[in-house]
């Protein structure tokens, strides 16, 4: 079958305005969708990256402590709290913390040097305060090296977090730091104190949520942490017991003492309730961007529709004239779905630049990365096939028509 | 005239439901969407305190020199240490001053049965009241005396108040707090200004009102931590509140009221003077960097409308646009469909203006089904704002008149902007030519 390439463009330029309208209509959804698809994309993998813990078992309480206490009451009153959970039937293991994987904006950020007097440090990671009992709780792997024995772990608050113990440091920060070899037993400095690696776990998320390029240099620091002010417990539960340990965790807290709050709607929640409002932004937008493109798109292939089945109708004579002069059905199929490719086809090409040129005002005000070309291709194939299939009804519908009764029937 | 044109264009809207259909409801879209996120966008940016942002300043100080600016987009921290804001307070220049920071306190009922209930607010100089414009239900704010002894006085919200008192008039009234006993001086009227503009750094711009206020000095002698965010050096390696304050780490906000510009050049040459003097006792070892913005400008340097609300109001134009081109070109193939119909009307003697009457009116027909539509589906999708926002930012956009009157205003000039070159093109068809062909 061949297509009558110049009759048609020819045609096209009968229709000036209505091809103009439909690419027009073209481009521009091209530029928004071919975005949108991209900021999906770069949200999905940003929401999805795993925390590398065992989220499903995991549950957090934020404890606060009423009354003024000095060190040494925080301290007694943390430690008969852990106590406590470790025995709680369905608990398997718990410790405390200032904050967990993916926690929310803030963090505190570590600089680490190999060299005690570089200017700028090696890498940028995300410290937690922890104690023998973190990498039980987290369900984390250790890859080389041990865990910290009990006597290596000491007293501390996020005001007096400095030690010069041993530190364990994940995988991705062992990579950075010793590209080359085993960090194992290396010295590092933070702050200008010395550290020793003493063990590499499997890659865990940092606790700040906007952390990009560092997200996964965690840096566990043997602390024993008890604030004034309380602080996160984070308890894992036996397979299986997560929701009935989160029932009851209030509970038998305020047993030990009642002398805390722990707030009746948020004060204990699952990890995944707590990294799901963490990344609640980047879910609404995802959800937001699709359900536009998703308009856009159906309403570009109604306004498709809408214009080709004015035109089949314009043309019913010039159709039935083409069929009584021995034209085949399906050169009329072929005629109306090519006049439709080339419609669409410079509408991409105006959407491609457009597409461009939206990525570079969205770079410019908010800090958006370069649109790769893949996406501008992928848009364009889309609409390319969406407006075949918009023209295939009324174009099937054109074929159709008699010769008889076309050139007939005037109106 | 225009009812029969109306009934008219009823009849052409009945003959051809689907295409009039999409039509329709692709504008209600378009306008359901922009009308929604141009009502979020513009209650998440409004002025907190239109009164007066142009006489509140923040005053900003780089104590940790060029090297931590790096991290900072070149910009002082947002905070400032205690002894800057000590240093800032004892200068008089600004009619009033307001040393900020976030406290998590608890009150413990008498009743046993009864849990601790938590207590958020803030410690702050008396200056903040009356700069910020708080509203009292029962008393007032404590005394420039109260403020500068650290005095026990407190003032509560209202729901604490509830809480506690039942609502009943509880000054001078003891509360115990965390070991210490204050006595309440005020009771704050419900206020909770959103953003939350005197405590961005901190919060992130939108949360539940707050329900204590000490005076700053007293916190400061409690040594009551702050429950925000802290600006450090990287690896800052104190221990305990004493170094805290010792240290450059910055920790409150702190805001000035000046009321003319005469001041503002004042106090601008005032923070210059003083970062300087630092650096000649040799606390500074780098030319004074200093920053004084006004509330407007505060809000827009702390990026306080979160992006994912911009984005969506681009969106949003962006899909009203491609609704109202996809309507011109549905409404001219509509109208062009009925050419013989315009031949024939014209040859029996109707003028062109005529025909422009009857084809606006029927534009306008749908742009007003559009915009009704349009006004229903802004309803929903202000309600269902959550699924897709923060329940504290979908939380502050209402469904009210004006949002309803801009839905239906919009449809119209836009159904009328996009009738424009359809109706035109309708007005030229030439009768003879139409009669003729048919």
């Amino acid at each position: 079958m061949n297509i009558p390439v110049r009759p048609i463009l020819s045609a096209l330029t009968r229709h000036k305005a209505g091809v103009f309208l439909i690419a027009l209509q073209v481009a521009l959804t091209l530029a928004i969708v071919a975005n949108a698809i991209f900021v999906i994309g770069q949200r999905v993998i940003y929401m999805s990256r795993p925390s590398g813990i065992d989220e499903s078992n995991i549950v957090v309480v934020d404890n606060r402590w009423v009354g003024a206490l000095t060190q040494e009451q925080a301290r007694a009153k943390t430690a008969a709290d852990l106590a406590m959970l470790r025995q709680l039937p369905g608990v398997a293991d718990a410790y405390a913390d200032y904050s967990f994987p993916a926690a929310g904006p803030w963090a505190m950020v570590w600089g680490i040097s190999l060299d005690a007097n570089q200017k700028s440090p090696t890498s940028f990671s995300e410290p937690y305060f922890t104690d023998e009992h973190a990498l039980a709780t987290y369900g984390i792997r250790l890859i080389a090296g041990r865990n910290f024995l009990a006597d290596e772990v000491t007293p501390g608050s996020q005001l007096e977090q400095s030690t010069s113990g041993p530190i364990i440091i994940t995988q991705d920060l062992a990579r950075k730091l010793y590209p080359a070899e085993s960090s194992l037993g290396k010295v590092v400095y933070v702050g200008g104190v010395a550290r020793t690696i003493i063990g590499v776990i499997s890659d865990m998320e940092v606790p700040a949520v906007g952390t990009r390029s560092f997200a996964y240099r965690s840096v566990l620091s043997p602390i024993r942490l008890s604030d004034a002010g309380g602080d996160q417990y984070i308890v894992r539960a036996s397979p299986g017991q997560a929701e009935h340990v989160r029932k009851s965790l209030a509970a038998a807290l305020y047993s030990v003492s009642r002398m805390r709050v722990i707030d009746a709607v948020d004060g204990v929640q699952s990890f995944h309730t707590l990294r799901g409002k963490a990344y609640s932004r980047d879910r609404g937008l995802v959800i937001l961007l699709s359900v536009a493109s998703i308009i856009l798109l159906l309403a570009t292939a109604g306004g498709i529709i809408g214009i080709t089945v004015f035109w089949v109708d314009e043309r019913r004579r010039q159709i039935g004239l083409r069929r009584a002069l021995g034209a085949k059905r399906s050169d009329i199929l072929a005629h109306i779905l090519a006049e439709n490719f080339f419609i669409i086809l410079m509408g991409v090409c105006i959407g491609s630049l457009l597409a461009f040129t939206v990525n570079l005002a969205l770079m410019h005000y908010l800090e958006m990365t370069r649109l790769p070309t893949a996406y501008i291709a992928l848009g364009s194939a889309l609409l390319l096939m969406l407006g075949q299939c918009a023209a295939l009804t009324p174009a099937r519908r054109a074929a159709r028509m008699s010769p008889m009764e076309a050139t007939r029937a005037a109106i | 005239m225009f009812t029969y044109y109306f009934d008219l264009g009823m009849r052409s809207l009945s003959r051809n439901v689907v295409i009039a259909g999409l039509m329709i409801l692709l504008f209600a879209i378009g306008v359901a969407g922009s009308v929604t996120t141009y009502a979020l966008l513009s209650a998440v940016s409004a002025n907190p305190l239109p009164s007066k942002s142009d006489r509140l300043f923040i005053p900003q100080i780089d104590n940790r020199g060029p090297n931590s600016r790096v991290t900072n987009d070149g910009e002082p921290d947002p905070k400032l240490t205690l002894r800057d804001a000590n240093a800032l307070r004892a200068n008089q220049e600004a009619t009033g001053q307001a040393a900020i920071y976030p406290i998590y306190l608890s009150a413990v009922p008498s009743d046993p049965s009864i849990q601790p209930v938590a207590a958020k607010g803030y410690a702050v100089t008396a200056d903040f009241f009356r700069m910020f414009l708080v509203p009292f239900q029962y008393g007032s704010v404590w005394s420039k005396q109260d403020d500068d002894d650290g005095s026990n006085a407190i003032v509560i919200g209202r729901d604490l108040n509830q809480k506690l008192f039942r609502g009943e008039n509880s000054i001078g009234r003891e509360l115990p707090l965390e070991g210490h006993v204050y006595r309440i001086a005020g009771v704050m009227a419900e206020w909770n200004p959103l953003p939350r503009f005197y405590a961005v750094a901190d919060v992130q711009g939108f949360e539940r009102s707050p329900q204590v206020f000490l005076p700053f000095q007293r916190a400061i002698n409690l040594k009551i931590a702050t429950a925000g965010s802290t600006f450090c050096a990287l690896n800052y390696q104190g221990k305990g509140w004493d170094d805290l304050v010792r240290s450059e780490c910055s920790w409150i906000s702190f805001w000035v009221e000046l009321p003319d510009l005469n001041a503002v050049t004042r106090y601008r040459s005032f923070l210059s003077a003083y970062a300087e003097e630092q650096r000649a006792n040799g606390r500074f070892n780098w030319p004074g960097y200093t920053r004084l913005r006004d509330l407007d400008e505060w809000l827009k340097y702390m990026r306080v409308v979160p992006t994912e609300v911009r984005i969506s109001f681009i969106v949003a134009l962006g899909l009203l646009l491609v609704c109202t081109v996809n309507t011109v070109g549905l409404l001219l193939a509509r109208f062009m469909r009925r050419g013989a119909d315009i031949g024939v009307r014209r040859a029996l003697g109707a003028s062109r203006s005529a025909i422009y009457a009857q084809y606006l009116v029927e534009a306008g027909v749908i742009g007003l089904a559009g915009g009704l539509l349009g006004v229903l589906l802004t309803v929903c999708s202000i309600r269902s704002l959550d699924l897709v926002f923060e329940a504290k930012i979908a939380r502050i956009v209402h469904f009210d008149a004006s949002t309803m009157g801009l839905a239906i205003m919009l449809a119209v000039v836009v159904a009328l902007i996009a009738a424009a070159y359809p109706v035109w093109r309708a007005s030229r068809i030439q009768p003879a030519w139409q009669l003729k062909a048919g």
